[in-house]
């Protein structure tokens, strides 16, 4: 038996609008584009200022001429501080202290995660979450407990850790190797599990499977949580500024704002040339390796 | 004949024999590396994070001078100041207040971005990300040369359309102003990217199909995109409340608190109680003060990270 | 040269309550292509990789060239696997890929270099050695994967469903590659499907498999002919067979099969002779291929019974035609030459060739 379909021309229908799709799309698009200018200029402005106001004098800062346009432009900022041992000391001790953190953060995650991801044992799901939950637990709630106890330590073993620049090495490994281990798993977690059992048969024991299979395999994940560790660590304030207070100690953003700010005079020229290149290291791997950046903020969570 | 007599037994004999220390070395080899392979994981968080958050129990509960036991004495003298509720208060102003505009803007940046052809739109992420790339103290100077009271840039342009000068950092509701508004500067574009992925997980078909029902663009994004982006929506903003509630730099160095203590959040004022201050047992308390708040937004995230785990 | 034979003896496999294989016994011999084949949850593919090792062996014994093998890690016990999925080495090129394992275990250059290329000749892949798994297309993978398992010249080769992700006239082809294969290198495979066309055109020897046991083994030959339960039966061959309700009757003095109350056919001779002894009211099922229900002829042979039916669908495949006919509720399938008239809807006139029927006792599903 066939039904019959009625269709009921007389019935309410939706006003139609007659309006060419592609017109809406144009009009989209320039709204879009307007907003993101916007949005773009509001992101860039400080950056940007700090560019500007570097190749000032100060003669030309206190002079008080529009702020937004250098009207003789001069390298002496960057001159004077380029050639002074204070900057260059704290560039050397971000620099070593940054590249330190990284290694160690990646010797200690890569296994774990691959541990956690591919090895089965009891505990490794609780063990994985509660990895990302002490990722919550925020530097500015730790840093006088872990203050006392460093103080403690140098007083029972000799061994100075407050004001000496290696004792970040130390503590800047608790900021990255959660999140880090995180990235590692999800990359890990996405390699067919059919690539270990080749492995396996072809002969690879799990240090064999790890080094020459899954690194290689995850190197997208490792390149991204590397810039993640190598950034957090070159940007960290709080630790330093409580940890480390004489001169030769300090890294790059604690120097910068201890010693360029002296009393109530701001040399300003020299202020925005030093943050400058303070946030010059971070920008320039940004720029060369903008997807890797991109791919280790989100890899946490979409990853999961 | 006899070979082929006696093997069976053999066999039997060797497979329990087998059996027994098989499973033993099985059990030694996987578990025990593993176990090796996360140990520095777990000695670093657990001297490193762990101890210290239970060790500043503790101390927050000695005098000055650390040398007595002084029980709830500290919460008691907390509870009595002024300035402490004024953190209290300051501190989930700043972050909810923050959090809100940063999740709105960077959603609505990453819907702009994700409109715009594909080919474009890596160069407007690279360019919209900058401030999440530069360390936040270095942005932070730049924001205080801009708010600078004599100099600042910014009265430089208003004045142009008669806005008197503006004290950003002098005047205690501006100085809150400003603290916010340079904590949205840095963290929106990390909703933004989030966000971005997200959006681009949906699948275009449900659009088509939403299209095809009639539904205009407001009605597309509350009935396809949220409901499809909720896990990421929720779990950023928890995750980024926490962050921003436990925030130490912004505030730092552009008001270091003031004035007159007006913008100091928790993380700060430890800090100026327990280092500058040296009393640490205050500058625990006091931090101890984000704990309850930190634990309820995590429970919350790990709620979400099951549901997620489950729906996956 | 050493003896590359398989052995299963009572070989279980639980997984906490569940038994996902329950005591299987097969000998494999030197040389030879044993095809598992069976539904999905069968236990065919868990039984293969208790012999590659990826899984433990919850009871019984392997053995691999007369050795025990239960305890051998799996590189140590002389085989090769080829995956589903390829499981190539995605950062590595094809010829890093097939020579991983001989590099693992130190084989000087020179012979892996030798191994390689005649390996890439045999697969016809030799310009495809540096480049990357994710250049190349599905068969060609396939073919690197085998590539990968040829070098090792192992006692085994493991085959756990390679064909199931390419598309139908690449499956076809890969078959023919796989025969050749085997017939230039002569190892003895295992090979997992659950596609009963592979499992036929490939094998010396098929295993049925069905909650994890095994139902019945025999050559593809026999299998089709002579399936001893009504799984087999029903599972080899394609379109499958037919089975209809049905009860032996004595009818003037002659056995007869009693399909429904008006259709009853006799026996022929050697059928009736088979089945005297059967109780004439036990439930039983008529099993009867497509190609033995076809059009009647004018001058039917002994033992083919012709029928009056109406045909619901017809298929025309070119070939022949499939026609489809409902007998008490139940679907028949039957095949037709392609200009027998066959028509959607229309009455045909069809026989049955008993000769090739096959007795089912309905409840155990054991073949009479």
């Amino acid at each position: 038996m066939t039904s019959t379909v009625v269709i009921d021309k007389a019935a309410p229908t939706r006003a139609a609008r007659y309006g060419s799709m592609s017109r809406d799309r144009t009009w989209a698009l320039r709204w879009s584009y307007f907003f993101l200018t916007l949005f773009a200029i509001f992101s860039l402005v400080p950056p940007l200022y700090m560019l500007i106001t570097s190749l000032k004098s100060s003669a030309e800062i206190s002079a008080a001429t529009n702020p937004w346009w250098v009207f003789h432009p001069t390298l002496e900022n960057y001159v004077g501080l380029l050639t002074s041992n204070q900057f260059l000391t704290f560039f050397r001790n971000s620099a070593l202290v940054s590249i330190l953190v990284v290694t160690i953060t990646m010797l200690i995650s890569v296994p774990a995660a691959f541990a956690l991801a591919r090895m089965r044992f009891w505990g490794s799901a609780t063990l994985a979450t509660g990895v990302f939950l002490t990722y919550l637990i925020p530097d500015s709630l730790l840093f006088l407990p872990l203050f006392k106890m460093f103080a403690v330590f140098g007083d029972l073993t000799g061994i100075q850790l407050i004001n000496k620049w290696y004792v970040l090495v130390i503590v800047y490994p608790t900021l990255t190797v959660p999140f880090c281990t995180w990235i590692m798993i999800g990359y890990f977690a996405s390699i067919p599990k059919e690539l270990d059992e080749a492995a396996i048969i072809d002969g690879a024991s799990w240090f064999q499977t790890l080094t020459r299979i899954f690194i290689p395999v995850a190197l997208p994940g490792l390149i991204a949580a590397t810039i993640f560790a190598f950034t957090v660590s070159w940007a960290q304030f709080l630790y330093p500024l409580v940890f480390t207070t004489a001169t030769d100690q300090l890294v790059l953003p604690v120097g910068i704002i201890t010693t360029l700010i002296k009393g109530d005079v701001f040399n300003w020229g020299q202020i925005m040339t030093g943050a400058l290149l303070g946030a010059a290291p971070p920008l320039i791997i940004y720029a060369f390796l903008m997807d890797y950046y991109i791919a280790g903020l989100t890899a946490g969570a979409t990853k999961g | 004949m006899v070979d082929v007599v006696f093997q069976p037994n053999n066999a039997a004999q060797a497979r329990v024999v087998r059996k027994r220390s098989s499973l033993r070395a099985t059990l030694r080899r996987k578990s025990t590396a593993a176990f090796l392979m996360t140990l520095p994981l777990i000695l670093l968080i657990g001297i490193l994070v762990l101890y210290p958050a239970f060790y500043s129990l503790h101390l927050a509960t000695l005098n000055k001078s650390m040398q007595r036991f002084v029980g709830l004495g500290n919460f008691e003298f907390l509870f009595k100041r002024e300035t402490f509720w004024l953190v209290v208060k300051q501190s989930c102003i700043f972050a909810i207040s923050a959090v809100i505009f940063k999740a709105l803007i960077g959603f609505i940046v990453a819907h702009f971005v994700h409109n715009i052809p594909a080919k474009g739109q890596r160069k407007w992420r690279g360019m919209l990300l900058v401030p999440w790339v530069i360390p936040p103290a270095m942005s932070t100077l730049a924001w205080l040369w801009l708010f600078d009271p004599s100099y600042s840039a910014f009265n430089y342009a208003l004045s142009f359309f008669g806005i008197g000068p503006i004290a950003w950092t002098g005047d205690a509701n501006w100085a809150r102003f400003s603290v916010i508004l340079v904590n949205i500067w840095y963290g929106a574009p990390f909703f933004m990217i989030m966000y971005l992925a997200a959006l681009k997980s949906v699948p275009d078909q449900l659009y088509e199909a939403a299209a095809i029902d009639g539904a205009n663009w407001w009605q597309r994004i509350w009935y396809v995109t949220l409901p499809m982006m909720r896990n990421i929506i929720a779990i950023t903003t928890l995750f980024s409340l926490i962050v921003t509630f436990a925030n130490f730099d912004i505030v730092r160095i552009l008001t270091s608190g003031g004035p007159l203590d007006h913008t100091h959040i928790f993380a700060t004022w430890a800090f100026r109680v327990g280092i500058e201050g040296s009393d640490i047992p205050l500058g625990a308390s006091v931090s101890l003060f984000m704990v309850p708040i930190l634990a309820v937004a995590a429970i919350f995230i790990l709620r979400d990270i099951n549901k997620r785990g489950n729906e996956a | 040269m050493l003896m590359a034979d398989v052995t299963l003896r009572k070989v279980i496999k639980r997984y906490d309550d569940v038994e996902a294989v329950r005591g299987i016994d097969l000998d494999i011999a030197d040389h030879e292509f044993v095809v598992l084949v069976g539904p999905s949850g069968c236990g065919k593919s868990t039984t293969l990789r208790m012999i590659a090792g990826l899984e433990d062996i919850t009871d019984g014994d392997i053995m691999i060239g007369g050795d025990v093998v239960n305890d051998v890690p799996p590189k140590d016990r002389d085989i090769a696997m080829v995956f589903q999925n390829y499981a190539l080495y995605p950062h590595m090129t094809v010829a890093e890929n097939m020579s991983f394992g001989l590099r693992l275990k130190r084989y000087p250059k020179a012979e892996i270099k030798t191994r390689i290329d005649e390996a890439a000749r045999m697969l016809d892949i030799a310009e495809l050695v540096d480049r990357k798994p994710k250049q190349l297309s599905g068969g060609q993978r396939q073919r690197v994967a085998m590539g990968r398992a040829i070098v090792r010249n192992p006692k085994v080769f493991l085959f756990d469903e390679p064909l199931s992700n390419l598309d139908a006239k690449l499956r076809v082809q890969m078959r023919i590659e796989i025969k050749k294969v085997h017939q230039k290198v002569r190892t003895t495979t295992v090979y997992v499907t659950h596609d009963q066309v592979e499992a036929m055109t490939l094998a010396d020897r098929v295993v049925v498999m069905n909650h994890g046991r095994i139902e019945q083994i025999g050559t593809p030959n026999e299998l089709y002919h002579n399936p001893a339960t009504r799984f087999v039966a029903g599972f080899i061959g394609s379109p499958a067979m037919n089975f209809v309700p049905c009860r032996l009757e004595d009818v003037a003095g002659k056995l007869h099969i009693r399909l429904t109350d008006r259709v009853a056919f006799p026996l022929p001779a050697d059928r009736a002779a088979r089945y005297q002894g059967i109780p004439r009211n036990e439930k039983l099922l008529l099993g009867l291929r497509p190609e033995h229900i076809a059009e009647a002829k004018a001058h039917p042979e002994p033992g083919v019974e012709a029928f009056d039916s109406v045909l619901d669908v017809t298929e025309p495949m070119g070939m022949e035609t499939f026609v489809y006919f409902t007998l008490e509720g139940a679907q028949i399938c039957g095949r037709v030459s392609p200009n027998a008239g066959a028509r959607d809807g229309s009455p045909f006139r069809l026989a049955v060739d008993l000769n090739n029927m096959h007795l089912l006792n309905e409840v155990t599903g054991a073949v009479l």
